[in-house]
């Protein structure tokens, strides 16, 4: 009953944030609600027992991201684009393509939905002495370990190729 | 209320995944489009903690993390490049970049 009561308040969170970020004309609003939404999806992570992922949404989606999109909100000047038409001429086209895929989605999941309907028993928390940190630290530095170095380079590139894109002259 | 089962988790992400692709498509702002695909992305991650629960499996939590390393890399060098753009065209709307089109 709590779960249920508490998946239905972080999924308003989340719904209500994402469509308040796609309609607001503000980019300073859009990213608050983003804000809402992504804490939102946070406390899924939560309900699901990820509290690793959890504390990692927290720290790089609301501290690291947001941040970086408040600054660039800041440093480009938005006030002109405010004013202008926030929706492009091809937006009924975009509707009916999404409606497509919305009726595409709801069609497979209403009748793939009997597959998920179990609803297990909390599993008992005696069966592993190890957290949910502890897992993930042990596949992620054993059977995960070379794709973990591939996603570092992957941040090197990023950091690299971001500087030089934002450089004055290059 | 019944109890929250898994395909109430991925009602749930097909519904953000559909709000974010509204974003992308129809938005012209180009800061608030880059915000859609981070929707998107949420989406991806909440699904893939839905099986990962439900499987009683780590694996999920793992493509969890690297598809965050992912939208982190996306938006450090989108938002570098919006700059670039905003210094070069002195605008942020996606549709008024058209060097490309005739």
């Amino acid at each position: 009953m709590m779960d249920a009561l508490l998946f239905y308040f972080f999924a308003v969170l989340v719904l209500g944030g994402a469509i308040f970020t796609v309609t607001r004309r503000s980019a300073v609003h859009s990213a608050i609600s983003l804000i809402v939404s992504l804490i939102g999806v946070a406390g899924l992570y939560l309900l699901q027992q990820a509290e690793f992922l959890f504390a990692v949404q927290i720290v790089l989606y609301v501290g690291g991201i947001m941040v970086l999109f408040l600054f660039v909100i800041m440093l480009v000047n938005l006030d002109l684009a405010a004013k202008q038409r926030q929706f492009n001429r091809q937006w009924g086209i975009a509707l009916l393509c999404v409606a497509v895929v919305a009726a595409e989605i709801t069609y497979f999941m209403r009748k793939g939905a009997s597959s998920f309907q179990v609803v297990r028993a909390p599993i008992a928390i005696t069966a592993t002495t190890e957290g949910n940190t502890e897992q993930i630290a042990t596949v992620l530095f054993s059977q995960y370990l070379l794709p973990f170095e591939i996603a570092s380079l992957l941040l090197l590139v990023a950091v690299v190729g971001s500087v030089v894109m934002a450089k004055k002259r290059i | 209320m019944g109890p929250i089962t898994t395909s109430h988790y991925l009602a749930l992400s097909a519904a953000l995944l559909l709000i974010g692709t509204i974003g992308v498509l129809t938005r012209r702002n180009i800061v608030i489009i880059l915000m859609s695909i981070e929707l998107i992305l949420n989406a991806v991650n909440i699904n893939l903690i839905a099986f990962s629960h439900y499987l009683q499996n780590v694996n999920g939590q793992i493509f969890a993390i690297f598809v965050i390393t992912d939208a982190v890399a996306e938006a450090a060098v989108g938002l570098g490049i919006l700059i670039a753009l905003f210094r070069n065209k002195e605008t942020v709307l996606a549709d008024e970049v058209d060097l490309l089109k005739w």
